[in-house]
C-alpha cells in the first residue's frame, strides 16, 4: 500500500473515526459547550496545520525525551550545577520551577478534560496531544528540580508550597481563574492569550537566561517544552480564529476574554519582568527589550492587524502595560527584596556593575527613581541592618499581588483602586485589575488571598516563623539575603576546592 | 492607525544545534530576504512576508532524508500563522 500524505493521514484521523451519536442526544455527550453564549455551526471547520496523527506525535515527542534525558543525565554526571555563572542564578531558577510546575500539571488536567468534552474530534485530539505535553513538562521541570534540589535550598517541598505562599498564589490564582471558566473562555485565557499572545515573554528570554549563565538543564528542558509550546501557539490562534469566523455574536464575548486574559498574564509576567532584571547574573536582554520585541513587534504590529479583519481591536489597558515597561521590573523586584525573608528564595542587591547596566537600560527611569532605594538599602546591608519589610502587605484582590504598582504617570504615588460589593470594601493595583473584578465580583469575592488567611488564622500562627513553618521554608537556609546564605557559601566552597585542584 | 494589510514580518525562533544550522542555511536559500539573529541558545529567523521551509532545500543541505514533520524538534516559537504544512514544505505568513 503506497503511503498515506499527511493530509490524508490526518483526515482519516480526526473525521474518519468520529461518528456522529444517534441514540443520544449530543448536548447529552458534549453538556459543557453551550453555556457560555459561544454558537458553532461546524465543528469540522477546526483544522490543525500541524495534521498531526498518533504515530508521528509518539515518534517525534519520543526523540525530544531521549535528547532531554541524555543532557539530564550528563548535567548530574559532569557537575552541571557547579557550570553556572553563580550560585545567585538558581534563585531565579528556584521561582519558575516553583510557579511553572503546577501549572503545567493544572494544564495537563484542564487539556485532558477538553479533550474528552470539546463536540468536534479535531480539537479533541489537539487537546489530548496537548494534555500529554503538559504531563511531558510537569515530569521534566521535576527531574530538573530533583538535580538541582540536591546541592541549592528552597525547592524541597514545591508542590505544597505553591498551595500555600503568598508569592506562588499569584500563578495559582491566575491558572485556577482559567480553569474554572467554560471551555471557550478557557482556550482563550491559556491557549490564545497565555501561549499565543503572551509565550514568548514568559519562556523565550527565561530560557535564553538559562543559556547564558550555564544551566544547560534549564535550557533543555526549556525549549523541549517550547518545541511542543509552537504546538500550543498554533492551537491557541486557531481556536480563536475558529471561534470568530464561526458566528458574528462570538466577537463582543471573545473581545471581553481577551481584554480580561491580556492584564490577568501581563500582571503575572511582573515575577519575569523581575527575574530577567534582577536576578540573571548575566543579562543579555531587559524586559523593556523584550516587550518591544516580542510584544509590540511581533503581537501589535504581527497580530493585530490580522485580527483587525474579523473585528477584534487590542486589548483594554493596553497603554498602562505600555507605560509600564520602563518600571514595572524594577517595582516587582523592590518587592520581591522587601518581602524574601517570607519567601523560598534569596534576594540580594544589585552589584555595582548591574547598577549601571539598568541605568543604561532604563535612562529615563532608574537613576531618578530606583537607584536611590538600592543606594539605601546598600547603606543599610552595609551597617548590619538588611532591611526586609516585616508587616504585613495589602493584596490586590484580582491579581493577588501585594500593592506595589505605581499610579499612571507617577511613579512615586503607589496606586489602589477600590470596588464596593455585597457591602464588603476589596482592594485593586490597577484599573485593569479592578475592571476584571466588576465583570465578575461573584467570582473574586472567594479569592483565597494569603494575608487574610493568615489574619484569619489558617496558616499556622500570626507570627513569622510560625508562618514559614506552615509555609515548609527553612529560616536562614530558603529564604532571606543571598550573600548571607548556605547557597552562596557552598558555591563559594565548592569553587575554592576546585580551584585548589580538590574533589 | 491601522496596517491590516501591508507587509508584516513573520519570524521563528529555532534551537541552537548542529541541525538547525542545516534548516536555517535551507531557510535562507528558499527566502533571499530572511534575517537571521543569534540569542544565547537560540536562532532567529525573520522574514517580511512569508516565511518558506523546504522539505528538499533541508534534505540537501542536511544529508539525509528530512521530513517536515521533523521541524517541530527545532522550533521554539514562531510569530505569523502556520499557513500551510504539509509533506514538501511548511509557510509561515499573516493571513490578513
Amino acid at each position: 500500500m503506497a503511503k498515506l500524505s499527511m493530509r490524508e493521514r490526518y483526515s482519516l484521523l480526526t473525521r474518519d473515526l468520529d461518528w456522529t451519536p444517534t441514540y443520544v442526544d449530543p448536548k447529552v455527550v458534549y453538556p459543557y459547550t453551550r453555556y457560555e453564549g459561544i454558537k458553532i455551526h461546524d465543528w469540522d471547520a477546526w483544522e490543525d496545520p500541524f495534521r498531526l496523527t498518533v504515530d508521528s506525535y509518539c515518534k517525534y515527542q519520543a526523540e525530544k525525551d531521549k535528547k532531554l534525558y541524555a543532557v539530564i543525565e550528563s548535567f548530574a554526571q559532569g557537575q552541571g550545577h557547579l557550570h553556572l555563572t553563580d550560585a545567585r542564578y538558581v534563585n531565579a531558577l528556584k521561582i519558575f520551577l516553583q510557579g511553572v510546575t503546577p501549572l503545567e500539571y493544572a494544564a495537563h488536567r484542564h487539556f485532558e478534560y477538553l479533550a474528552r468534552h470539546l463536540d468536534g474530534p479535531g480539537p479533541r485530539f489537539a487537546a489530548l496531544c496537548q494534555s500529554i505535553d503538559e504531563l511531558r513538562h510537569t515530569q521534566t521541570e521535576i527531574h530538573t528540580i530533583s538535580q538541582y534540589n540536591k546541592y541549592y535550598s528552597g525547592l524541597h517541598d514545591w508542590s505544597k508550597m505553591f498551595d500555600r505562599v503568598w508569592y506562588l498564589s499569584v500563578p495559582k490564582s491566575f491558572f485556577e481563574d482559567a480553569i474554572t471558566a467554560g471551555p471557550f473562555e478557557f482556550l482563550t485565557s491559556i491557549s490564545f492569550s497565555f501561549e499565543y499572545l503572551l509565550t514568548n515573554l514568559l519562556f523565550v528570554p527565561f530560557m535564553s537566561g538559562a543559556s547564558f549563565n550555564g544551566d544547560l538543564a534549564t535550557m533543555t528542558f526549556g525549549f523541549s517544552a517550547q518545541s511542543d509550546e509552537s504546538r500550543h501557539m498554533t492551537l491557541g490562534l486557531g481556536a480563536l480564529k475558529f471561534l470568530l469566523e464561526q458566528d458574528e455574536g462570538n466577537v463582543p464575548i471573545i473581545q471581553d476574554w481577551l481584554d480580561k486574559w491580556f492584564w490577568r498574564g501581563y500582571r503575572l509576567l511582573s515575577l519575569v519582568a523581575a527575574m530577567m532584571d534582577y536576578m540573571l547574573p548575566k543579562r543579555f536582554m531587559s524586559w523593556k527589550d523584550a516587550f518591544e520585541l516580542y510584544f509590540e513587534e511581533q503581537m501589535l504590529g504581527g497580530l493585530f492587524p490580522d485580527l483587525e479583519y474579523y473585528g477584534i481591536r487590542p486589548p483594554r489597558h493596553l497603554e498602562q502595560a505600555i507605560a509600564e515597561k520602563d518600571y514595572m521590573s524594577h517595582q516587582a523586584y523592590w518587592l520581591l527584596y522587601n518581602f524574601s525573608h517570607a519567601a523560598s528564595f534569596n534576594t540580594t542587591i544589585p552589584t555595582p556593575d548591574e547598577l549601571d547596566w539598568l541605568s543604561a537600560s532604563y535612562p529615563d527611569t532608574f537613576d531618578r527613581h530606583y537607584r536611590p532605594l538600592w543606594d539605601r538599602a546598600k547603606q543599610l546591608a552595609d551597617s548590619g541592618h538588611r532591611f526586609f519589610n516585616l508587616g504585613l502587605p495589602m493584596l490586590c484582590q484580582t491579581c493577588q499581588i501585594p500593592m506595589t504598582f505605581t499610579e499612571p504617570g507617577n511613579l512615586d504615588r503607589i496606586a489602589v483602586r477600590g470596588s464596593d460589593f455585597r457591602g464588603e470594601h476589596f482592594n485593586f493595583c490597577s484599573d485593569g485589575c479592578k475592571w476584571i473584578f466588576d465583570r465578575e465580583p461573584e467570582k473574586y469575592v472567594q479569592a483565597w488571598l494569603p494575608v487574610h488567611q493568615i489574619y484569619q488564622g489558617n496558616c499556622g500562627g500570626a507570627t513569622i516563623p510560625e508562618v514559614l513553618a506552615w509555609y515548609g521554608i527553612q529560616p536562614g537556609a530558603d529564604n532571606g539575603e543571598y550573600l548571607t546564605s548556605p547557597d552562596k557559601a557552598s558555591w563559594d566552597e565548592w569553587k575554592a576546592s576546585a580551584q585548589s585542584g580538590g574533589a | 492607525m491601522s496596517t491590516a494589510g501591508k507587509v508584516r514580518p513573520v519570524g521563528v525562533d529555532l534551537q541552537d544545534s548542529e541541525d538547525t544550522h542545516a534548516l536555517v542555511e535551507a531557510i535562507e536559500a528558499d527566502n533571499p530576504a530572511a534575517e537571521v539573529v543569534h540569542m544565547p541558545g537560540l536562532i532567529r529567523v525573520t522574514v517580511v512576508g512569508e516565511l518558506v521551509i523546504r522539505r528538499d532545500s533541508v534534505t540537501e543541505r542536511m544529508g539525509r532524508d528530512w521530513e517536515t514533520h521533523e521541524f517541530q524538534l527545532n522550533i521554539v516559537s514562531y510569530f505569523g500563522t502556520i499557513a500551510e504544512w504539509d509533506d514538501d514544505k511548511i509557510i509561515i505568513k499573516w493571513e490578513h
